[in-house]
């Protein structure tokens, strides 16, 4: 992570780089013999002339996959991204004539870019292949055989045999989709703009305008509502679920108590069972016709059934309360591995010196637990900021509210907003926007975070 | 002394045991329910009135999909389990024991990727699964390539644990005349048993509770669903009321193998999220 932060001076150090690297090309052109300079244009040419046919027929294949499939299908889209397609889709009689379609024109655009940088890269990956192969030529060594190259795939490049189908995987499945969906919240995509039958276009900054104005068109005020409750909730979801955890897994791990094993087993069952069982079943419980009005009920300890889930606050405290049940298991099979690396003379002296429980474990277990699961609490925090089962499992975000606009539920966080709004209102341009926000929250609070954490400034502490 | 320690000892049982009761009550009630011989919704009262095994009947008895949805599960999940698997280990072994231009660049490119809520993607991926041909009838398929294709994210665990193995086997291994692939199959992996179940273990019981991405890629094909979004789907209709008892029968179903599989390999697990918690 030190590297990214040294900040002010990336900027210059990229130009510098990329002044050295062009430096580099242009001279291995000047000093090349005619091999090489052919390669620039077809690339792997030197590298078949000097025997390396492995090398070159990737290289050729490579620039004539990328050189075909650029001009059969990439260009085509590419050519329109700026507008998005200008051609409406109309009907002629009873038959429809399709037109432009934008969600492609966007998509295989910027499917094409990043091709056509792929290409830039792989190009000079070759450049300099052929430098390096006229250095080793003038000096008298031999060139890696063919087979010695693809040897080397299982041996000295192994890292590249290993990373390539993960690394292409994530590419296509993972950053096209984000680009495009960034892509998406500077558009008018939505339920009126849907292709193929309509178009849509870039908007600039006006879907930001409208999530963030507060009255008139904008709904600021829901956005807000909805990050307020889902900072709240992760707060609440993380610390509680923490420390309650540890209190359990020190009860546990306590001398004199018995049946250690059974207690965990049984706390432990939560994650063992799917949450979709878990949860729907533990909703319904609860609801204002469930088993848990009605038990309250038979016993007389409240007259009217208690309406958990239409009721904001209920609502809210029953999810924080109910995630308990889901989490301090998590957190106690956490805690209880580590609990047995404090070392036991610290608590043995702490003892002699007349220490009681809460002293030894302020003093002693909470600094030592805080320092070590650091990365932990963050990841926990972050995840329940995006913990979608929960709440959407429970009670769909509901109930739902007339001051809130857009279908916004008060126990709706970011995430099953962005849901609703994708899948029952079609409205992706909105939901693009709040991912990116989603996005900045978890940014900035990592970011605050992993700089203030201790195991980060001070690795030695406990050491 | 001992007399206050026993004392706090008895405390302790007592909040073990309400405990216990509050974590079992919702799993007893879910068996019992599953067994109710009335029809309805949920009910006000625990224990059935009429026990009878009709709704595990109704699962199996040809009037729903259930065996196929259950079959679909399985098939994600094993798929899952191994190639989610193979593929961490590929991407933790050369994050952990290979030097290479970008390597630093990669695992930050991947952790800022990671912060991306995975919703924000679905109509994308939806869309290209769909060019594929991979929606509806062919949801199952669909579902195991959009899990593994971007598993290799998830390398933290992984790659911590290879990092506690010591290199020093490593360099002496290549002395003698191991190249890196046969130290990798021979030697790490062999090492590396327990969080190799982990990640298995934890890969295939994700798919038994997948369920936002399931529903939009199977939609509007039954017999594509996984179990979760059939379920699911029963408890949120409209005729809840009829499929409530249903749900809890096939709840059950689908918790006890997980279930089972989970307590036995629990040894793992703990490993694994401990590993995991402290490196990060």
């Amino acid at each position: 992570m030190d590297e990214t932060y040294r900040g002010g001076g990336a900027l210059s150090r990229f130009f510098r780089w990329l002044g050295k690297d062009l430096k580099e090309i242009g001279l291995s052109f000047a000093e090349g013999d005619w091999k090489t300079k052919l390669s620039f244009l077809i690339m792997g040419f030197g590298q078949l002339c000097r025997g390396q046919i492995v090398r070159g027929l990737s290289m050729l294949a490579l620039e004539g996959g990328i050189l075909f499939y650029f001009f059969d299908f990439g260009w085509g889209y590419l050519k329109d991204i700026v507008t998005l397609g200008t051609v409406e889709t109309y009907k002629e009689g009873r038959r429809t004539v399709y037109g432009d379609n934008s969600f492609l024109i966007l998509l295989y655009g910027l499917l094409t870019i990043v091709i056509v940088a792929a290409l830039i890269f792989l190009w000079r990956v070759n450049v300099k292949q052929n430098r390096e192969a006229e250095k080793r030529l003038k000096l008298g060594k031999r060139l890696p055989t063919n087979r010695e190259d693809l040897a080397s795939l299982f041996d000295k490049n192994f890292d590249k045999t290993l990373l390539a189908l993960p690394v292409t995987g994530i590419f296509i499945f993972t950053v096209l989709p984000i680009i495009f969906m960034i892509c998406i919240a500077f558009t008018n995509y939505d339920v009126t703009h849907q292709p193929p039958a309509k178009l849509f276009s870039w908007v600039g900054l006006s879907n930001f305008k409208e999530l963030f104005g507060i009255g008139g068109e904008g709904f600021g005020n829901t956005f807000f509502y909805v990050l307020g409750w889902t900072l709240v909730w992760a707060f609440f979801a993380t610390f509680l679920t923490y420390f309650l955890g540890m209190a359990v897994a020190i009860m546990i791990n306590k001398k004199g108590i018995k049946l250690k094993k059974l207690w965990r087993t049984i706390l432990v069952m939560t994650i063992a069972v799917p949450q979709f069982v878990s949860l729907l079943y533990v909703g319904k419980m609860f609801a204002a016709d469930g088993l848990v009005n009605g038990l309250l009920l038979k016993w007389g300890w409240i007259q009217t059934a208690i309406p958990f889930w239409q009721n904001a606050t209920y609502a809210r405290i029953l999810i924080i309360l109910i995630n308990l049940w889901i989490g301090i298991p998590y957190t106690m099979l956490i805690v209880t591995g580590l609990l047995m690396n404090i070392p036991a003379e610290l608590y043995e002296s702490a003892r002699i010196d007349g220490a009681n429980v809460f002293q030894t474990f302020r003093k002693i277990t909470l600094p030592y637990m805080l320092f070590v699961t650091g990365p932990f609490l963050l990841t926990q925090f972050i995840g329940n900021l995006n913990n979608f089962n929960v709440i959407f499992l429970l009670n769909q975000g509901n109930p739902k509210s007339l001051s809130l606009a857009k279908n916004a539920g008060s126990t709706d966080l970011l995430v099953t907003w962005l849901y609703k709004m994708t899948i029952n209102d079609s409205n992706y341009k909105i939901a693009a926007v709040i991912g990116i926000m989603v996005f900045l929250v978890t940014a900035v609070i990592s970011l605050i975070v992993y700089n203030t954490m201790p195991s980060v400034k001070d690795e030695e502490g406990f050491q | 002394m001992a007399r206050r320690r026993k004392l706090g000892n008895a405390g302790i049982y007592c909040i073990l045991i309400l405990m216990s009761i509050v974590w079992l009550f919702p799993f007893v009630g879910l068996v019992l329910q599953s067994f109710r011989g009335e029809s309805g919704g949920m009910v006000q009262y625990l224990v059935p009135k009429e026990f009878s095994w009709k709704n595990y009947q109704f699962l199996f008895g040809g009037e729903s999909n259930f065996p196929r949805w259950y079959l679909n599960t399985l098939i994600i999940a094993i798929f899952v389990a191994v190639l989610q698997t193979v593929i961490i280990i590929c991407v933790s072994y050369a994050l952990s024991r290979m030097r290479f231009k970008g390597r630093r660049m990669l695992m930050n490119i991947w952790l800022v990727l990671g912060m991306f809520p995975g919703f924000l993607t679905m109509i994308c991926l939806y869309f290209l699964l769909k060019q594929m041909g991979l929606t509806m009838s062919g949801a199952v398929p669909g579902l195991i390539l959009i899990s593994v294709a971007s598993s290799g994210m998830g390398y933290y665990v992984c790659k911590g644990y290879f990092d506690t193995i010591p290199k020093s086997l490593d360099e002496a291994a290549i002395i003698d005349g191991a190249t890196r692939a046969q130290i990798l199959v021979q030697m790490i992996i062999p090492l590396s048993k327990p969080i190799i179940i982990y990640t298995a273990l934890v890969a295939f019981m994700a798919p038994w509770c997948d369920y936002i991405f399931a529903s939009y890629v199977a939609f509007g094909y039954e017999k594509g669903y996984n179990v979760a979004v059939a379920m699911t789907r029963w408890v949120w209709t409209n005729d809840y009321q009829g499929y409530f008892t249903r749900f809890c029968a096939g709840g059950i179903l689908v918790a006890i193998p997980v279930t089972i599989l989970f307590m036995c390999l629990q040894k793992y697990y703990v490993e694994g999220v401990t590993g995991g918690a402290v490196k990060g």
